[in-house]
């Protein structure tokens, strides 16, 4: 798989808070090749903790991108960004604020969804193509290509919100706040201002294992650990647990912690009007997936975009999968959405070449 | 190849018969989207499907069908009116709960309606009746009452009875038994019904 990796830095972004950042830099990897007429480019979108490594060894969908895989690099021209306000090489509150020489910090302005496709859409332009075959991503990432959809309808021909909303729940919501929360109590987080001392590894490790038990269900937790013990007094669920959020604190900001969970909570479509009303002009084809056992993106959430979808007469197709690994599943039931995903792209790049809009 | 040769279901050939190309169709309870494949291929037809199944789904978005996964009673009320140039449903009437409801709102969201349906007046359905003394089975009806996906049973005449109450133009009928065309006493030959019809 040819593999590229690189970061480039633009002139400025604006932002939604009516802050200008200048420069900007967004850190991106492709796979595959771009055709001659740059018709087979799928940008995918990663989800709150993912970054540009999508595919590849330790790629964090590296099960469904690569030769032969749902998202076939042999055929399309894979491309990933870190989104604004992350902390793997795109700009976000750990990188250097020009003004001052130091690290944005909680001085960073505030992101949103609509930003990191604005990012997303530069990158794109970046690369001269000017239609994407698709947009694909799940939970966060399936915010981004929702929004793709509404914000560049003519510059996408197809996408795929998986395991995604139009907007966050109180519940969802209210497991966010408990993870900004638990980093803001850690005395190590220093309003922010961490970055010349040692980060807030407690907080961010809690905040971290509250997220891995939002993204498993209790079947898949029955299945994986039951009441097993790892010592006398640690049950393996515990131990689980902790490592997790110990790993986290490794390769992830805090304060980007903060700034993408706040942009995902702001996220709604309906603040632009009635979810129907967005799509009237919106020729995307879409596919929308969401799994069985996800309580915190539950499946009501991808019908309300549907059924608003269906009411425009748009072209889409959606599935509820039966699967038992909760929110995770997007990332886990790698077979059925192979199938799924090769099919769709698949009938997608065949009518965009027959000509058909 | 056409559509007989491809799917031996008869409905389905004549229903991709019908079709004309080019157009808007919507195949609830689409199954795999055999038909919808067919007449996207064939017929360069733009298809949508609603499936209950979900492995069915999945089987229909795999073939590049467009297909949602819900209960045809309530996706009917989503789509905006005269969506669609044919709104398809084959096989699957007798099992609605509300048929009646559903027929209109095929020609709500649609120009025309194509359903097809095993014919309850088949005189092989009349005589297991008559014999037996027990709910008819037959090949075409072989559940017994008890598990049954039938819910509501009706003839050729039931259906021709309602267009003619609902003012619905019949504009094609086609009765199949055995897998041939029927001309004579369809109420009593015809183990299937296929009727093409529209708001006059």
């Amino acid at each position: 798989m040819i593999t590229e990796a690189a970061t480039v830095t633009f002139e400025k972004l604006e932002l939604d808070c009516g802050t200008t950042l200048a420069p900007v830099e967004c850190a991106y990897e492709t796979y595959g090749t771009l055709n001659a007429d740059k018709s087979n480019a799928i940008l995918v979108l990663h989800a709150f903790s993912g970054d540009a490594h999508a595919a590849g060894e330790g790629g964090w969908w590296s099960n469904m991108i690569g030769p032969g895989k749902g998202f076939d690099t042999d055929q399309y021209f894979v491309i990933c960004a870190n989104v604004i306000g992350g902390c793997r090489g795109s700009t976000g509150p750990g990188s250097i604020n020009p003004a001052t020489d130091c690290p944005w910090a909680m001085a960073f302005p505030a992101v949103t969804i609509a930003d990191m496709v604005r990012l997303q859409k530069k990158l794109i332009d970046h690369l001269s193509i000017e239609r994407l075959l698709a947009v694909a991503g799940g939970s966060m990432g399936g915010m981004q290509a929702l929004e793709w959809a509404v914000a560049y309808p003519d510059h996408v021909l197809a996408a795929l919100p998986i395991a995604t909303t139009a907007r966050h729940s109180a519940q969802q919501i209210a497991f966010n706040e408990v993870g900004r929360q638990a980093i803001m109590a850690d005395p190590d987080w220093r309003g922010g201002e961490y970055y010349d001392h040692k980060p807030p590894g407690r907080g961010l490790g809690v905040a971290r294992m509250v997220g891995h038990i939002t993204y498993m269900s209790d079947e898949s937790m029955r299945e994986k650990f039951g009441r097993r013990l790892r010592k006398s007094d640690e049950f393996e669920v515990e131990s689980y647990l902790k490592y997790r959020g110990y790993k986290f604190v490794d390769r992830f900001d805090a304060n980007s912690y903060i700034y993408i969970t706040r942009a995902m909570d702001t996220y709604d479509l309906t603040q632009r009007g009635s979810l129907p009303s967005l799509f009237e002009n919106v020729s995307t084809r879409f596919l929308v997936i969401s799994f069985t056992s996800d309580w915190l993106y539950p499946s009501y959430q991808s019908l309300e975009i549907v059924s608003a979808l269906r009411s425009r007469n748009c072209d889409v197709a959606y599935v509820n999968l039966a699967a038992v690994y909760g929110h995770d599943s997007f990332l886990v039931e790698v077979d059925e959405q192979t199938q799924l995903v090769r099919g769709f792209l698949a009938s997608t790049f065949k009518e965009a070449a027959s000509g058909r809009p | 190849m056409g559509v007989r040769e491809v799917y031996g279901r008869s409905d389905y050939a004549i229903i991709g018969e019908l079709v004309e190309p080019g157009t808007k169709v919507l195949d609830l309870g689409c199954g795999e989207g055999l038909l919808l494949s067919w007449l996207k291929e064939n017929k360069k037809v733009n298809g949508r499907g609603v499936e209950l199944s979900g492995a069915n789904v999945q089987k229909a978005i795999a073939r590049g069908v467009s297909v949602y996964q819900g209960d045809l009673e309530t996706a009917l009320e989503d789509y905006p009116d005269q969506a669609f140039d044919y709104v398809i449903l084959s096989q699957t009437l007798q099992e609605t709960r509300h048929p009646h409801k559903v027929l209109q709102s095929m020609l709500r969201i649609g120009r025309h309606g194509i359903v097809a349906f095993p014919n309850f007046g088949h005189w092989r359905v009349r005589w297991s009746h008559l014999w037996t003394g027990g709910a008819p089975k037959t090949d075409l009806f072989p559940h017994d009452w008890y598990d049954s996906p039938n819910i509501h049973f009706l003839t050729v005449f039931d259906f021709e009875a309602l267009a003619r109450k609902e003012k619905w133009r019949i504009e094609r009928s086609i009765f199949l038994a055995r897998g041939h065309e029927v001309t004579v006493y369809p109420n009593l030959m015809a183990e299937v019904a296929v009727f093409l019809f529209s708001r006059s």
